[in-house]
């Protein structure tokens, strides 16, 4: 019942943050928002970026990648000296060069992917400089190849879609810094820790211990790494540590940071394309799939535990409660993992590995269906656009026009465009996994043999693939392997996608309206979310039946069988 | 005008004389054979295994992957040769061959019409005239663009020409299948003529307009064999995404050798390579260019030629048609329906006076008058006295009639007679105008008769409009085609005209100029327009709306101007190609659709097949309980290879079009061929799975 709550809360909640935040976003991007424009202008100055000139897809792109690629190189470089650099009380030393080029492309690309545990790898430094900064970065930077995609549809006869550096400036500025502001406070009130105190030393007189905690500034990481989906945790337990998730109430306001950005964009997409039931169909899809996912995970991990029972055990909790915090309980574990695992944020307040095979399905194929459900933040939006737009084209086709979405045609450039965009995550995935199962130095890392050890490598390719960053568990993710693999793995899923959706972008915008008629596939109808769900369904399906059912399905249909 | 006013309306029309219509038969180049003639279906067996040529296949990239699939499993079968491993390389070579045959019975037809008209461009002897003014005979294959020649009657015209001197009868069944002979003469918009037809009577030159080898047969030629077969834009767009899932599919199919070998099984190439075959949306791909060719072969069918397939795909893109009034809303000609007399007159007194005014007048307003007359009091057509002079129609007086025993009777245009009772001294009757405004609100014309000073009343010429034609706007208008009616008529009378037929809006009083505003304000609006036109007038406005239907009784220059040219010249036919280019969007589309959701089901037949052995929990997976993974992987292959044939009826004909709006159409489709497409295979696998484990061939 108080899970049924909870839902309930997060339902009314994210109402609200839909009209209120997507409208407000709306008017960031319009650029009519302008409470902080002493810093905005400073900030343009200092960078020499003339906020009014407008870029075209391939200067938009070209700027990106730039941008993405000096601050790769700065925050390499920062981690492999952060013995020498300041704000490092434990002496942690330099990051090694492999872990270091890992993680930092893994934060690039709003992954977050942890190749590392936070607190025995991490300085202050890098924690705060380094991943903090690029959980703000990568976030705006999504967000910013979304609204170009939202402009590409909303101007006509257009060659330009925006300026990067405003909508990065923007996005960093007015949305996500002061949300997440206010969402650290909450956490340190909650109890979460918030120090440059370095570590605590305990002594235990009685047991002659003296035992070294991590501390560090845990707070502001914290909300920042829900709002901006990103899901890197300060302590390598995440959001099952107490100092980052100290009670229930900052576990659901996790949850509601995870999801606002993401699902507040669909507002921010209808509104700025004129018709806010546009939004209000790409938004029901996704829920349609959350809700859906919701309910294989909680069920899955509402049952009792079948190894256990398969152990002989007959006294177990109602809820597979192996790898949960008690605090939260399975369904809400369940609910923040689904969450987590839909958003591209990653951060887990339980451990997937222990789940039951379809609670582990669960999270697995939620991000195979190419998390957009609501997907991270930008990244979710500018997804689904893709699969909506391969959708419109098949849908067109079949009530005989010319397919057409938002008013603009789809043609062969925009069917290759989103065809590339959306395949280009599951090709990743396949491939990197069918050379890590071939090869010894892959077959090494995962834990457990048989079908859960396939799992436990094909989670981590798709978590990296799909910028997730959650970690199913099981496998050994700090050898020279993994860590180049997930990298490159974490590299095409960001950037194999958003190069062809600013082309993508700079294609519509060109573009003309077509006008509407009632021979027009209406793509704010009942009929239309179907149909994009169907697709959204097949590609993912046809992509992955193959490899999930030598996985998860193959571990159900064992009924608690170990391997 | 009389030759010209045929209306070949298939269904609702009929055409000026009233006479209910035949549901047009195939007649011209249309005329072609059925659409699974025996020859053409031997015919197409044939040239199948041609096309296996590397040369054609790797212009498809669907089935280019089914054939190297193809190679691959041949060569395994030679190394390892298995009865299993030979079955599944005869079904995959057989899959592209049931590709092939059905892109070879779709030309087929077109072929066959090729040859007759080939047969048409029979080597003629031109009668040249030189400089001089001598004739010379020379071969049609010399004459080149300038050139002026004579026909007489019996002679074929030797290449397509404007008249420059002369009127003749001309027979034109060869092309237009038409059997009554149409008038050509030199000046105003009758002036073409096509090579290959042939002068029935009298005597022209013509002066020669087309280029040596590019003559309206030569393109008609080349139109229906599909030479210039080019893909249409959508197509293009389909093929894109084809290959996409083409291509997706190899990693998907090639890791699971790793994948497998991790779980502890061997999976053959072969039955990888059947897989692959089964994933890739061989369907669609097989039958892609079929539907297109099937789509230009209905047009042609219907008589119309269209000059690009990209003309075709925007027909169905249309949102709003310009449709002449006269000959497309209403039947050509306005006829008499009432006389109405005025200040005090007696109708038949009218309708005498009328009917002498008429007597000369060969117009069908004219004849409908007197057959009115006729009709309504049984007057004669009387023997005229000698002292009887006509007075023609005049641009000027804008009225006609006669002098007959010092009466003088006219009928005209109410202005034209006020003005006229006035110089006789006489004056208009003060009802008069009610009767004349009555009547133009009613969308018919008023003609007013006057004998003398007299005005005796009017005469109502009502515009017929044709039987059915606001059912088709109906339909139209539910499949969100917005109509326009062009007419020259004043807007209280077009307005009148409009609301009867039931068109959407009118361009009253249109000039060329404001056509051509109206095309462009609505392409503006992001609207695709479309419009018939047969005038010189109607060339600029043909080439800017995106599908220009010109009418082959039409000038050269509008022919030229047009992206189709419609060989029965009925302006009504632009309806049908509208839907012709819907359903051509709308059968690709649904293909794809079933295409994709096949895999469903295929996957449930052989994932379980190819992991039972290491995975034995997998064969719940097996929901059809194949017999054993041999038979569910054949099954699957036969399957996707049958289902090309079974659908190659539906591929040539088309999916049924139903004028309703796009959310409905969409729903219908989703459901027959998504759904469908999901639930058929499971059945038709199953089937196929009991025929293959009865042969008692496979464990």
């Amino acid at each position: 019942m108080a899970f049924f709550w909870t839902v309930v809360a997060l339902v009314v909640a994210l109402a609200v943050v839909w009209r209120l935040l997507g409208a407000y976003m709306v008017s960031v991007y319009e650029g009519r928002c302008a409470w902080l424009g002493i810093f905005e202008r400073r900030i343009y100055r200092l960078m020499g970026v003339n906020a009014d000139s407008e870029q075209t897809w391939q200067r938009y792109g070209v700027s990106l990648t730039a941008f993405s690629g000096v601050v790769l190189l700065i925050g390499y470089g920062l981690l492999r000296l952060q013995g020498s650099l300041p704000l490092d009380p434990q002496h942690l030393g330099a990051v090694g060069p492999a872990v270091s080029f890992n993680t930092i492309v893994s934060f690039v690309t709003n992954t977050n992917w942890q190749a590392y545990s936070g607190e025995t790898t991490m300085s202050y430094l890098s924690q705060m400089g380094t991943l903090a900064l690029q959980n703000f970065l990568s976030a705006a930077v999504g967000m910013a190849v979304a609204v170009a995609l939202i402009r590409g549809f909303s101007r006509k006869g257009s060659k330009t879609i925006g300026n990067f550096w405003v909508d990065l400036v923007r996005g960093t500025l007015y949305i996500l810094a002061p949300i997440a502001v206010i969402a650290a406070i909450v956490f340190v009130a909650q109890g979460a820790v918030e120090t440059l105190a370095g570590p605590a030393t305990v002594s235990d007189a009685i047991n002659h211990v003296t035992q070294v905690i991590p501390r560090g500034p845990v707070a502001s990481q914290e909300a920042i790494k829900q709002l901006g989906t990103n899901g890197g945790g300060f302590f390598n337990a995440n959001g099952a540590d107490p100092f980052e998730n100290p009670t229930g109430l900052t576990n659901f306001l996790s949850i509601l940071l995870i999801l606002s950005i993401p699902v507040a964009l669909t507002y921010t997409f209808g509104k700025m394309v004129g018709s806010v039931r546009q939004g209000v169909a790409v938004l029901a899809a996704m829920t349609i799939i959350f809700g859906a996912w919701l309910a294989i995970a909680t069920v899955a991990e509402h049952q009792p535990n079948p190894a256990v029972a398969a152990a002989g055990l007959t006294a177990q909790p109602a809820g597979n409660m192996e790898g949960k915090e008690v605090r939260f309980g399975d369904t809400t574990s369940a609910l923040y993992g689904v969450a987590s695992t839909q958003t591209s944020t990653g951060s887990a307040d339980s451990t997937y590995d222990s789940y039951t095979p379809m609670g582990g399905f669960a999270m697995l194929s939620g991000m195979m269906l190419g998390e957009v459900s609501p997907g991270g933040v930008g990244s979710g939006l500018y997804t689904i656009l893709l699969f909506a737009i391969v959708t419109v084209f098949i849908g067109g086709l079949m009530i005989g026009r010319t397919p057409e979405y938002l008013g603009k045609k789809i043609q062969a450039r925009e069917v290759k465009l989103a065809s590339l965009g959306v395949l280009v995550m599951p090709l990743t995935v396949l491939v990197l996994a069918g050379i890590a199962v071939a090869v010894p130095a892959g077959r090494a890392g995962p834990l457990n043999a048989g079908p859960h050890g396939f799992t436990e490598i094909l989670y981590a390719f798709t978590s990296a693939a799909n910028n997730n960053g959650s970690a199913f568990g099981g496998i050994a993710a700090n050898t020279r392997f993994y860590e180049i693999t997930t990298a490159v793995a974490m590299l095409l899923g960001r950037f194999g996608v958003i190069i062809p959706v600013l082309a993508l972008a700079g294609s519509l915008a060109v573009k003309e309206y077509v006008a509407e008629s009632v021979g027009t596939f209406r793509t704010d109808k009942a009929i239309f979310v179907g149909l994009l769900l169907g697709v959204v369904f097949i590609v993912g399906a046809l992509t992955f039946f193959p490899a999930v059912s030598l996985g998860p399905i193959v571990e159900q249909l064992s009924h608690g069988k170990f391997f | 005008m009389e030759a010209d006013s045929r209306q070949t309306v298939p269904e609702v029309e009929s055409d000026s004389k009233g006479r209910a219509h035949q549901s047009s038969p195939p007649k011209g180049v249309g005329a072609g054979r059925s659409l699974f003639d025996k020859r053409i279906m031997a015919d197409a067996a044939v040239e199948g295994l041609k096309k296996f040529d590397p040369r054609v296949q790797v212009k498809n990239p669907v089935m280019f992957v089914v054939v190297v699939g193809t190679v691959v499993t041949l060569a395994e079968s030679v190394a390892h040769p298995s009865v299993f491993s030979w079955s599944i390389t005869v079904w995959l070579a057989l899959t592209v061959y049931f590709a092939n045959f059905a892109e070879a019975v779709a030309e087929g037809r077109g072929k066959a019409q090729a040859d007759t008209l080939r047969r048409l461009r029979v080597e003629t002897e031109a009668r040249r005239l030189r400089p001089d003014g001598a004739e010379e005979r020379v071969s049609a294959a010399e004459l080149s663009r300038g050139d002026k020649v004579v026909c007489e009657a019996g002679d074929y015209v030797p290449s397509d020409g404007e008249i420059i001197e002369g009127v003749a009868s001309v027979d034109e069944s060869a092309i237009t299948g038409e059997s009554a002979p149409v008038i050509r003469e030199s000046g105003g918009d009758r002036s073409a003529v096509t090579g290959g037809t042939r002068v029935l009577s009298d005597r022209i030159v013509v002066e020669i307009t087309a280029e040596r080898g590019k003559t309206f047969l030569d393109r008609m030629i080349n139109l229906v064999e599909g030479a210039e077969r080019q893909k249409t834009p959508n197509e293009v767009a389909l093929t894109i995404l084809l290959a996409a899932l083409t291509i997706v599919f190899l990693p998907v199919v090639v890791v699971l050798k790793p994948f497998a070998t991790f779980a502890g099984a061997s999976v053959s190439v072969v039955v990888l390579v059947a897989l692959l075959v089964c994933l890739i949306p061989t369907t669609i791909g097989a039958l892609l260019s079929a539907i297109g060719i099937a789509g230009m072969d209905r047009l042609v069918q219907r008589n119309v030629l269209a000059m690009s397939g990209r003309a075709v795909e925007a027909a169905g893109d249309v949102a709003t048609l310009l449709l002449d009034k006269t000959g497309t809303i209403t039947l050509g000609n306005r006829m008499a329906s009432t006389f109405i007399p005025v200040a005090g007159h007696s109708e038949e007194e009218l309708a005498g006076a009328a009917q002498l005014a008429s007597l000369a007048d060969e117009t069908p307003e004219g004849r409908s008058i007197v057959v009115l007359a006729k009709q309504r009091f049984n007057l004669r057509e009387r023997e005229l006295g000698s002292r009887r002079v006509f007075v023609p129609f005049s641009a000027q007086t804008r009225m006609s009639g006669l002098d007959i025993d010092g009466r003088q009777i006219r009928k005209g245009a109410a202005e034209a007679l006020k003005r006229w009772v006035l110089e006789q001294g006489g004056s208009a009757p003060d009802d008069l105008d009610g009767v004349v405004e009555k009547v133009a609100k009613g969308g018919s014309t008023p003609l007013v008769v006057a004998d003398g000073s007299e005005i005796l009343g009017v005469i109502e010429l009502k515009d017929v409009v044709k039987e059915g034609i606001k059912e088709r706007f109906d339909q139209m208008r539910a499949i969100g085609i917005r109509t326009v009616m062009i007419t020259g008529d004043n807007p209280l009378t077009a307005a009148a005209i409009a609301q009867e037929a039931g068109v959407d809006d009118f361009l009253a009083e249109a000039t060329p100029e404001a056509k051509m505003n109206l095309i462009k304000a609505e392409q503006e609006g992001g609207k695709l327009v479309a419009m018939t036109g047969d005038g010189t007038n109607d060339a600029p406005a043909l080439a800017q709306a995106d599908v220009g239907v010109a009418m082959n009784t039409g000038t050269t220059a509008a022919k030229e101007a047009g992206n189709m040219v419609d060989l029965d010249s009925n302006p009504t036919k632009l309806i049908e190609i509208v839907e012709i280019g819907k359903q051509l969007l709308m059968t690709r589309g649904a293909l794809t659709t079933f295409s994709i959701a096949n895999d469903v089901a295929k996957y449930f037949a052989i994932i379980p097949a190819l992991f039972v052995v290491s995975y034995p929990q997998l064969k719940t997976l097996n929901i059809m309980r194949l017999h054993s993974p041999q038979t569910a992987i054949l099954s699957a292959v036969i399957f996707n290879a049958l289902v090309i044939v079974a659908l190659i009826p539906l591929a040539l004909r088309g999916v049924r079009f139903r004028p309703a709006g796009a959310t409905s159409i969409l729903r219908r489709n989703v459901l027959v061929y998504g759904v469908g497409g999901v639930v058929a295979p499971f059945i038709f696998i199953k089937l196929i799975d009991l025929a293959v484990t009865a042969t008692g061939v496979f464990h």
